[in-house]
């Protein structure tokens, strides 16, 4: 049998086993699988996968609804998750009081050595060839969103005193995106560091406005809190931010605005240190541009597990990375402040294990964002 | 008498992957669980991975048809979270004296050995659908799981007609099969 039979058998066989044939074609092709041992065969072989297949489709939603569930029910508080085991900490502590202590000055003397021996032979960090991504706003565009909002304005208070108009001239725009579903937002310190207003964009075109919770200037990263009633807070994000680094060559995918309109890319880990071996870092291989910078880098599972920074100016295709497991350290900063002091960074969701990327990526787009300073 | 006929409606709603049923049936039993799993030195996130298998082995019984209620479905949950976190104990060293209160314990034994087994044919199917790469991969799965048809498929994925749709299909379903069948028949995943 040709290709061209093959298939159209197979087809056959599909309609077949779904009951989708009108009586006459099931009666002649009932006859057929008689008198023919090889599609006769064909049909059990494949009756019996489908089924399998079935099976496994319902297992799989049946994974999504209970991680949903959990969520959910975290959520709102009915279960309680992450509470609850400082018990066992007193208790791994009590056991393991002695050899922690003799861990822990071994490894304070380690450390020293170290960083005496590095600190003598590391050589000065130049910035001179690390280009950062950030972009700056075409005054145009800032003019027509102006010009967007008057007309906005005149077609809802038609009848009151239009306010005297503060003309606000942002300068550069970055990625941004949530860490916790009420508003509180990762990107890039650059951007916004020298901004009075702050405004983020989704991908709908919706703006919120947004202020500095800390700046990480070394790092090059800023914590921002959208700070709009027209935010509504999120019930969980569909993606978890990875504590564990992550592996050499595996597949990543990035969502950020070097435009207007959020731009997909897609790339690999290629080395597990940043920009001149800064460990924190990591290397992507990945289109990036101006204003991809403070987007999200994602693995195949939709989880985050970077922050993108920048790029080498001479070299395409090298584009560094925040490791996720910075973003921890970061929020603990900011919960010290009583205000966050409940923040809760989910590590993984499963929410988006196994979807294709289509799926992925519209579950995860609402939570990007394009960030804008004065 | 209530609460029986309660509990074989929630299994049912649970059968069909009813969210409300899996919500209730959730929400009676995690605290349970979740302390359980402390109590013996493990973590919330332990917890949380014993407590989602033991659903999975619960809907698997309940979709079986085979749960006949004699016992609760809050003395099946323990029964078998108890069993799972006792085999995982084992399996990293950390702990391998029993614990838990047997006077609530009813057997598992059997329904873990099924759940094991489909759980590694699901895993392999999984793995065997991820390793086809794309577009087979989604091209599969919008036909099989998500029971598209090929005229929605073609236009969703950019063929020019069903046909073309169809064949591709058909190229990423033999791959499929190939693998699925050649670990079916050694029975290894």
């Amino acid at each position: 049998m040709n290709e061209y039979n093959d298939i159209t058998v197979l087809d056959a066989v599909e309609r077949y086993i779904r009951g989708e044939m009108n009586p006459d074609e099931r009666l002649h092709f009932e006859n057929l699988r008689k008198t023919n041992g090889e599609i006769d065969q064909l049909v059990v072989e494949h009756t019996l996968f489908l089924q399998q297949m079935n099976r496994f489709s319902e297992w799989q939603k049946f994974r999504n609804t209970i991680q949903n569930v959990h969520n959910d029910l975290a959520d709102k508080g009915e279960i309680r998750d992450g509470l609850k085991s400082k018990a066992k900490i007193v208790y791994l502590w009590n056991k393991y009081k002695r050899v922690t202590a003799i861990a822990a000055s071994i490894a304070g003397i380690t450390a020293l050595t170290m960083s005496i021996l590095v600190w003598s032979v590391s050589p000065s960090t130049s910035t001179a060839d690390y280009e950062k991504l950030s972009r700056t706003v075409m005054v145009n565009e800032v003019k027509q969103n102006l010009i967007k909002e008057d007309v906005n304005k005149l077609k809802y208070n038609s009848g009151d005193i239009k306010e005297p108009k503060v003309t606000i001239n942002y300068k550069t725009a970055a990625t941004g995106f949530l860490i916790d579903p009420k508003g509180l937002m990762i990107t890039n310190a650059h951007v916004v560091k020298q901004s009075e207003n702050i405004k983020v964009f989704n991908s709908k075109g919706d703006q919120f406005n947004a202020f500095v919770v800390q700046l990480d200037i070394p790092r090059d990263v800023a914590i921002i809190k959208i700070d709009d009633p027209k935010f509504k807070s999120f019930g969980s994000l569909p993606y978890g931010i990875r504590k564990s680094s992550s592996e050499l060559a595996e597949p990543i995918f990035t969502l950020g605005f070097p435009r207007d309109e959020i731009v997909y890319g897609e790339g690999y880990l290629s080395a597990r240190t940043g920009f001149n071996g800064d460990t924190l870092s990591c290397q992507i291989a990945v289109p990036a541009n101006p204003g991809n910078s403070g987007g999200p880098v994602f693995n195949h599972e939709g989880d985050v597990i970077g922050i993108l920074t920048g790029k080498q100016a001479e070299a395409d295709d090298v584009v560094f990375a925040i490791q996720s497991k910075y973003i921890y350290q970061a929020v603990d900063n900011v919960k010290k402040n009583p205000i966050y002091q409940n923040v809760k960074i989910a590590s993984r969701t499963n929410n988006l294990s196994g979807l294709s990327k289509q799926q992925q990526v519209k579950k995860i787009e609402d939570c990007v964002f394009m960030v804008k300073g004065d | 008498m209530k609460q029986e006929t309660n509990e074989k409606i929630l299994l049912q709603g649970l059968a069909r992957n009813d969210k409300k049923a899996v919500e209730t049936i959730y929400k009676d039993n995690y605290g349970m669980v979740q302390a359980l799993i402390i109590n013996n030195n493990g973590s919330t996130d332990d917890a949380r991975d014993v407590f989602q298998e033991a659903m999975i082995v619960l809907y698997e019984k309940a979709r079986s048809g085979t749960f006949e209620l004699q016992c609760q479905i809050k003395t099946y949950m323990y029964s078998v979270s108890r069993r799972l976190w006792l085999k995982k104990l084992q399996q990293s060293k950390r702990f391998t004296s029993d614990f838990g209160d047997p006077d609530s314990i009813v057997p598992v034994e059997d329904d873990l050995e099924d759940h094991l087994k489909r759980d590694q044919e699901f895993g392999m199917m999984e793995k065997a659908i991820l390793g086809l790469g794309e577009p087979c991969k989604s091209l599969l799965e919008a036909f099989y799981i998500e029971k598209k048809n090929m005229q929605e498929i073609a236009s969703n994925f950019g063929y020019t007609n069903a046909e073309n749709a169809k064949t591709q299909k058909y190229k990423c379903l033999m791959r499929l099969k190939k693998i699925f069948f050649s670990h079916y028949k050694n029975g290894t995943p």
